[in-house]
Formats: C-alpha cells, sequence, structure tokens
C-alpha cells in the first residue's frame, strides 16, 4: 500500500503565470477528452456531436443570444456565491433566494400599486432583492451567534422557500386566468426589462450582472469590505483579534449574497417570462455553486464560467436533438470540468513527486 | 565498552531546497543518555522522526541491536524496542490512564481485553521505574508531570530499550524537571538507553552522558558532557557568540507610574482572580505552566475576551472588551499564535500591517482602502523591524516564523504604543530572532512603555522581566522582583506541595 502510492506535493515557490492561465483551458481540453468516452457509448460520432455542441451554443447569432440568455441568472446566483463562498459562508441557498426574488418581484410589479413605473421600476428591484436577502438573515445569525452550520440552513430553507412560493401561487398570487395552472399574475408590461438584441431574449439583466461582476471585483480589491470580507474568510480568528466585526461582515456578506440571488429571480421574471412559475429555474442556484467554483471565486472569472456552462446548457439541447446524446451530457461535462478544473489549479500550485 | 544499541549512518533528509539532515552518523550505547542539542530547524525533529519511521530518509541507514530497521514504518520501529515520548502528548484525554498504556497493543480480533494482566504489568513497570500513576485515573485529571509519566509507562509497556524524548522538560516545572531526571537515572540503571532532545544547555549537561550538537542538518559536533562547557556548547549550536540584551534598572526610589492596572479579572472560566498594575518602563513577567488561565488573561487583555468580572483599566481609562477599543487605546498586542492569529497567512504582508488600523483616516476614506497609504507603512515596518520577505506584496505566510513575528510585533510596537502585552513572543524562535525581540521589548521599556510578558520560559522571564507574577490554577500571585528559580518553581506548582494537581 505505502509503496503503490507514494506520491508527495511540494508546493512551488512561485506558481507561473503561463501555467495559472493555461490551466483552465488544459482542464476543458481533458473534460472534452473524457466526455468522448460518453458520446461514443451513447452510439454518437465524437467530433459530429461536439461541433454540434459548439455550433448551437456559439455557432449563430440565435445560439450566441440563447446562451447569453441563460448566462445571466447564471452570473448573478455564480456572484452570490462567490462572494459568500470568499468570507467562508456557505450558502448553498441561492435557489431559494432566487425564487423568492422573482416573488418579490412579482409581489411588486404584478400588483394594483399606482404608482408610476419610473417609480415602481426600481421599487420592484429593490423588493426582489431584499426578499432574497431576507432569506439569508436567520441562517447568518444563527451561525455567529449559535454556530449553526450554515450548509445545513441554507440547503433546507430552499425547500420551504419552493414550497412558499408554490403556496403563493396556488393561493393569493394566483393568475385566474391561467386556466388553473399554478402561475403569478404577470408584471405590468412597462415594468419589463427591455432586450438588448433583437429577435432574441437577450435583455438588459446580462448588463446588470456583467456590472455587477466589475463592481465586486473592484470592491474585493479595493474597498474596506472587501478587505474585510477576504479577511473573515481567509482566517476569521486573526481577524477577530485584529478587531475586525467578524459577525458584522458575515451578515453584511450574507445579505450581499442573499440580495444576488433574489436578483437573479428578478431577472428571469422581468427579463424573460413576464411571470413567475415554479419551474422557472432549472436549478439556476444551485449551479451558482458550480461556477463560484470554476471561477475560483474571482466576480470576473464567474461572468466567464457562467458563459460557459450555460453555453453547455444550450448546446447540449440540440446536440442531443440531432445525434441522441442525453442531455444529461451537459450535465456530466459541467461535473468533470468542475474536477478537472480543481486538479488543474492544484497541480499549477504543486508540483508531484514520486518517490 | 557497553554494547551498542543504535547506530544511525549517514541519514540525509531533503525537503525540497531544505537539508534537513545531512549525513548525520550516531551511535548510541546501552544505559547511556545521548543528548541532541540544537536550535529550532537545526534538524533534531526530523532526525527522530526518521528514526521513528514517520519520514523516509533519502540515504542512510539505522541499525537497532545489529539489525538493519525497515524504513519508513513505525510499527517495525516499536516491535526494535524504540519508544518515543513526544514533545505534545499522544494521549486520549478521556482515557483511563490504562486505556492509554493498552490503546494499541491489544489484537482487534480478540473479543475481551485482558486487563487484569495488564493492571498487573503496569504495576510491575511503575515499581521498578518508580513511576508512580494512578492506573485508573482520567487523563484529563492529572497534571502535565504526571501526563509525562504516563507516555514513558506506555512506551516501557510496549517493550521499549531505547526511548527518545523530544524536549521532555518545555511544559514542567523546575522541581517536575528534577523529577524527571531521577527517573532517567533509574532508567539507565537498567540498561535502558534514552535520546534527550533539547535546547537548554543547563540540562543537557546535567542529564546526558555525550552530546550531540546539530546545526542547519549537519551535525557539528560530539562531545562528552564531563569534558564541555555551556559556553562551548552555545557556540557550537549557534555558530557564533551570542551575547543577552542589557537589561538596566530603571525605578529606584522614585515612584512609579501605573499605566495598566487590572483588579478581580475573571474571564473564560479558566481565569479566576487576577489583580495586577504594570508601571511605565517596566516588563511585568508573568509565568505559569501552561493551561492555569494565562491564555484567558492574555485574550482579555487583548480585548478578545469579555471579562466575567472585574476590570481593565489603561491609565484611567476603563476599556470595553473589544479589540479595536484595545489598540486605540494604544495597547500593542502580540498574540501566542502567530501563525493563526496574529497573521492572515493568505493575505499580502501590507494587508497584515494595517489589520488593526484599516478602518483608520490614514489607510482608508469613504469605504475605500488607500492602498498606497497601506504599502508604505507596510514598508515602514519591514524596514524598521528587519522584517524579511519577497516584498510587501507576497502572502504573509510565505515568510518564516521569525519574519512572521517580527512583522507582528512591527505592527504592536510602530506607533510607539504605552502598553504592550506579549504572549510568548519568542516560542519557537531561533537565538538570533530571540535576541532580536527581547532587544525590542527594552527598547520599549526604555521609552517608557509597560509591557505585560506572559512566558512558560522561566530563563527569559529572569532574563527580561523587572518583577514576576506566578499563574496556578486561575489565580495570578503577587508580583516579585527577587525571586529564586526554587521558589518560582514552588509556586508554579501551587504553592508548597509541588507537582500535584497544576491543571484543573
Amino acid at each position: 500500500m505505502r509503496n503503490l502510492l507514494n506520491l508527495r506535493l511540494e508546493a512551488r515557490p512561485r506558481v507561473p503565470l503561463a501555467m495559472a492561465l493555461a490551466s483552465p483551458f488544459v482542464a476543458v481540453a481533458f473534460t472534452l477528452l473524457v466526455c468522448a468516452g460518453l458520446v461514443v457509448w451513447a452510439g454518437a460520432p465524437v467530433t459530429r456531436a461536439y461541433a454540434l455542441l459548439f455550433e448551437s451554443a456559439f455557432g449563430s447569432r440565435f445560439a450566441i443570444g440563447e446562451t447569453l440568455t441563460r448566462a445571466t441568472p447564471l452570473i448573478l446566483t455564480g456572484l452570490s456565491c462567490a462572494v459568500a463562498f470568499r468570507a467562508h459562508f456557505y450558502n448553498i441557498g441561492a435557489e431559494g433566494q432566487l425564487y423568492l426574488g422573482a416573488l418579490g418581484a412579482v409581489a411588486v410589479g404584478g400588483s394594483a400599486i399606482a404608482l408610476p413605473a419610473p417609480i415602481l421600476f426600481p421599487l420592484m428591484i429593490a423588493a426582489g432583492m431584499a426578499a432574497g436577502a431576507l432569506l439569508l438573515v436567520v441562517p447568518a445569525l444563527a451561525k455567529t451567534r449559535l454556530g449553526v452550520d450554515e450548509v445545513v440552513t441554507t440547503l433546507l430553507l430552499n425547500f420551504v422557500a419552493l414550497l412558499f412560493v408554490s403556496m403563493m401561487l396556488d393561493g393569493p398570487m394566483k393568475d385566474t386566468t391561467a386556466m388553473g395552472w399554478p402561475q403569478s399574475v404577470p408584471i405590468r408590461p412597462e415594468l419589463e426589462f427591455g432586450k438588448l438584441l433583437e429577435r432574441s431574449r437577450v435583455h438588459v439583466g446580462l448588463i446588470i450582472a456583467v456590472a455587477l461582476a466589475l463592481a465586486l471585483w473592484v470592491v474585493n480589491a479595493r474597498t474596506t469590505l472587501g478587505y474585510e470580507m477576504r479577511a473573515v474568510g481567509a482566517n476569521a480568528r486573526a481577524a477577530r483579534f485584529a478587531g475586525i466585526p467578524v459577525d458584522t461582515v458575515m451578515l453584511k456578506t450574507a445579505l450581499l449574497s442573499g440580495a444576488l440571488a433574489g436578483l437573479a429571480g428578478v431577472g428571469e421574471v422581468a427579463g424573460r417570462a413576464g411571470y413567475l412559475t415554479l419551474d422557472m429555474s432549472p436549478g439556476y442556484g444551485y449551479s451558482g455553486i458550480v461556477i463560484a467554483m470554476l471561477a475560483g471565486l474571482n466576480p470576473l472569472g464567474v461572468v466567464l464560467a457562467a458563459v460557459f456552462v450555460a453555453g453547455l446548457i444550450v448546446g447540449a439541447d440540440s446536440m442531443s436533438r440531432a445525434v441522441g446524446v442525453p442531455t444529461y451530457l451537459a450535465d456530466v461535462i459541467v461535473a468533470v470540468s468542475l474536477l478537472s478544473m480543481l486538479f488543474a489549479a492544484m497541480l499549477a500550485r504543486y508540483r508531484v513527486r514520486w518517490s | 565498552m557497553p554494547p551498542l544499541v543504535l547506530r544511525l549512518s549517514g541519514i540525509t533528509k531533503r525537503f525540497g531546497a531544505l537539508v534537513a539532515n545531512d549525513a548525520i552518523s550516531l551511535d548510541l550505547a546501552s544505559g547511556e543518555v545521548l543528548a541532541l542539542l540544537g536550535e529550532n530547524g537545526a534538524g533534531k525533529s526530523t532526525l527522530v522522526n526518521i528514526l521513528f519511521g514517520h519520514y523516509v530518509a533519502d540515504a542512510g541507514a539505522i541499525e537497532v541491536f545489529g539489525k538493519l530497521l525497515p524504513p519508513g514504518d513505525p510499527a517495525s520501529a516499536l516491535a526494535a524496542g524504540i519508544g518515543m515520548v513526544h514533545q505534545h502528548f499522544t494521549l486520549g484525554d478521556n482515557l483511563s490512564v490504562l486505556d492509554n498504556v493498552l490503546l494499541g497493543t491489544e489484537k482487534l480480533w480478540q473479543p475481551f481485553s485482558r486487563r487484569r494482566e495488564a493492571r498487573a504489568r503496569l504495576a510491575q513497570i511503575s515499581r521498578q521505574f518508580g513511576l508512580a500513576v494512578d492506573a485508573n485515573a482520567r487523563v484529563a485529571d492529572l497534571s502535565v508531570g504526571e501526563r509525562q509519566r504516563v507516555e514513558i509507562l506506555k512506551a516501557l509497556y510496549r517493550g521499549a530499550r531505547i526511548l527518545i524524548l523530544d524536549e521532555p522538560t518545555a511544559v514542567l516545572t523546575p522541581q517536575e524537571s528534577e523529577a524527571l531526571f531521577a527517573t532517567l537515572k533509574t532508567l539507565m540503571a537498567d540498561g535502558l538507553s534514552i535520546i534527550f532532545i533539547s535546547h537548554k544547555l543547563d540540562e543537557v549537561l546535567a542529564v546526558s552522558q555525550r552530546i550531540a550538537v546539530l546545526r542547519q542538518g549537519k551535525l557539528v559536533a560530539i562531545r562528552d558532557s564531563a569534558a564541555t562547557s555551556k559556553a562551548e556548547l552555545a557556540e557550537l549550536m549557534v555558530g557564533r557568540r551570542v551575547d543577552a540584551p542589557v537589561r538596566t534598572t530603571i525605578y529606584s526610589g522614585t515612584a512609579p507610574e501605573v499605566l495598566l492596572s487590572v483588579r478581580d479579572l475573571a474571564a473564560g472560566g479558566k481565569l479566576t482572580r487576577a489583580t495586577f498594575e504594570v508601571w511605565r518602563g517596566e516588563i511585568f513577567g508573568i509565568a505559569g505552566v501552561s493551561g492555569n488561565g494565562q491564555a484567558q488573561l492574555a485574550d482579555a487583555l487583548c480585548g478578545l475576551l469579555p471579562p466575567t468580572q472585574g476590570e481593565i483599566r489603561v491609565g484611567l481609562q476603563r476599556i470595553p472588551a473589544d479589540p479595536h477599543a484595545f489598540v486605540h487605546a494604544r495597547v500593542g498586542r502580540v498574540p501566542e499564535d502567530r501563525g493563526s492569529v496574529g497573521i492572515i497567512g493568505d493575505l499580502a504582508i501590507w494587508e497584515n500591517a494595517i489589520s488593526e488600523r484599516y478602518r483608520e483616516p490614514g489607510f482608508a476614506r469613504g469605504g475605500w482602502l488607500k492602498r498606497e497609504a497601506a504599502k508604505a507603512q507596510a514598508q515602514r515596518i519591514v524596514e524598521r523591524f528587519d522584517v524579511r520577505s519577497a516584498g510587501v506584496d507576497a502572502p504573509a505566510k510565505s515568510m518564516s516564523g521569525g519574519n512572521i513575528q517580527k512583522l507582528i510585533l512591527g505592527r504592536a510596537l510602530v506607533n510607539h504604543p504605552q502598553i504592550i502585552i506579549a504572549n510568548q513572543p519568542t516560542w519557537g524562535l531561533d537565538v538570533g530572532a530571540v535576541s532580536y525581540i527581547h532587544g525590542e521589548l527594552l527598547a520599549a521599556r526604555a521609552r517608557g512603555a509597560a509591557i505585560v510578558l506572559i512566558s512558560e520560559d522561566l530563563d527569559e522571564l529572569f532574563a527580561i522581566a523587572d518583577r514576576i507574577a506566578v499563574m496556578f490554577h486561575g489565580v495570578l500571585s503577587e508580583a516579585r522582583d527577587d525571586w529564586t528559580v526554587t521558589q518560582i518553581g514552588l509556586s508554579m506548582a501551587g504553592g508548597a506541595q509541588p507537582a500535584h494537581a497544576q491543571l484543573a
């Protein structure tokens, strides 16, 4: 045993820049190679399948539009997780926060409040973000005050949030004209996000998401809040010793994370659907976790990772229709790419030695 | 000439570019105590870890009782009769002494534990070597000295004929150390061989027959204890002459000015009563065996732990339990655990340099960090306190322990605090860094700062503290400036009766 696996890791004194930059590409290449085996297993020609995957994700105006539409909520949930994880607050509940955010948007945007649109529009966005943030107040306080593990609380609150939304859609907020479907009333048309590209579904939410990624990158590097969040995440004991208010920072981080996920929900309602249904998100909240990890918790990396994952989802759909490979291949590729990305990052930082 | 029991030949071990052990050859005779002397990082621990099979040497061989020891296998080291007492004990606190001794000695598929025989054998061993311990006592209830005895019994129970003791006196009071030395004599008389690792010259001279000095991974000398001196050993160990920093008496007759006063302080359960005053221009030493409430006292004095009773005043001002309030009141703080409390290792050196003051107007405006100002401050600390690093943008964890400590000390001292709380500031540092840090503390004292120095190292306290008080069982004694080693040792063990129940 001892002699079979006698490998050692030695930290490189300095990670070569080329290696750091190349490692994601190497990881993606490796992933495609591994997954080629699965495509063959499904009985499809590998090169054609991958070509279709790429073409239908990025090959045309329409494809790019679809990918970017998908990427919009993914950027926001990715940022939500990246912000929280950086401060070692493991928010696994972006899915629930997204739905509550959507519910908040509908509550304001679909209500009969007689306010002019320019006033109602920011209110709608604020309501969605607040709803998402609110869901994290209890987990954050339970963690800082009582030491309750936030992974468990935020994960389980997803179900609470979904069931709550389900209750609202079957009850007070049900659209009575929707033939009995559990579907919310639509928001007022003048509150919908504008479209960015003609004949596509890409909406202003994309600009907001990318702008927020840039803003968070700046916050991280340049502000006292970013400094506090990084310090608390890297070493909470030392941060406390230095006088950084660890509990307050944790709470701020949680609220920010929840608000970002809530905003993803607002975008889906106001930018895409116009109303809220229970199948609005195909797991955008959970994908946010993977995207944040793929991005190494870097806000700008989140944008790239979200586009990558969105492209896979969109591409796999068409590929599956054309050559009969199950769409689950997209999930497998995302999962394998995460694993190989983590490995690649480790190999960039360490040198492996067999003795 | 007694027969050889152990022979190391050409042991070499590299960690990356660092040569931790460079072709070390040593032998050990039956009934001999061989001391391994060296500074931290000289390669002592690496060598015994190779001997015990925790590490595999890159080159070299080990012979035990004439037979070659297979590398990298602690089980065969045990079977060959090598026993090790680690500096940090490897006992299960919630198990009894007997259970701890038995742990791992019985076959897993044996349906019942043969406790009666084990108990008899343990009693016989402890009688033979004069190591009295209650076999039924829970280890958590034992004093540190007693725990060490259990560790030795554990090794003897497994049939050890070669015993390795890693810094065994680091955690003991002077009286407990004496008791340990007596035990070692009994063991020797029975023909056991002992490797005694230490960096304390006096005890090495007192306890061993031969002394092997390691420096930077090389065996620099082997001396007969009878034919060497402290001065020679110190020079061999460090490679140059080391001069102790000189302290001058400041108060002679004039009334002292009180800068820090602590009254009836209790905190964290383990600190029950501490009352003391620290004067301008004084180093106030706090001695004690670890675990007697010093950690809680230090945390309270750094603003981390809210007192359950009593108060801390800086000058006349009562300070609330908030680290920021202490920094604001010009208290410089040096924590015990430099790697995981003193710095945030993943952040850059400049970010660590301002971690106590990042919200102050000098380093932030309107929520934005002033990075240039912060880096300039870091640069000042690095230059003034001789912190060696790859630049202020490098992560703090990339530095050596001594440089990390200089950064922490610099952060605490750069703004000339009126009070300094230093908890074990030199623990585990090499002689050069120790003397640097002592020098800085003495310079701060000369400037008029009031310094609280918490230390488990009596030599350090006697060298630089003006007055010393002793923590025992959560209570701080009166401070005195005329302790003898014997008196302070007794006090560390709880007054008249030594070595009983120092730990709550």
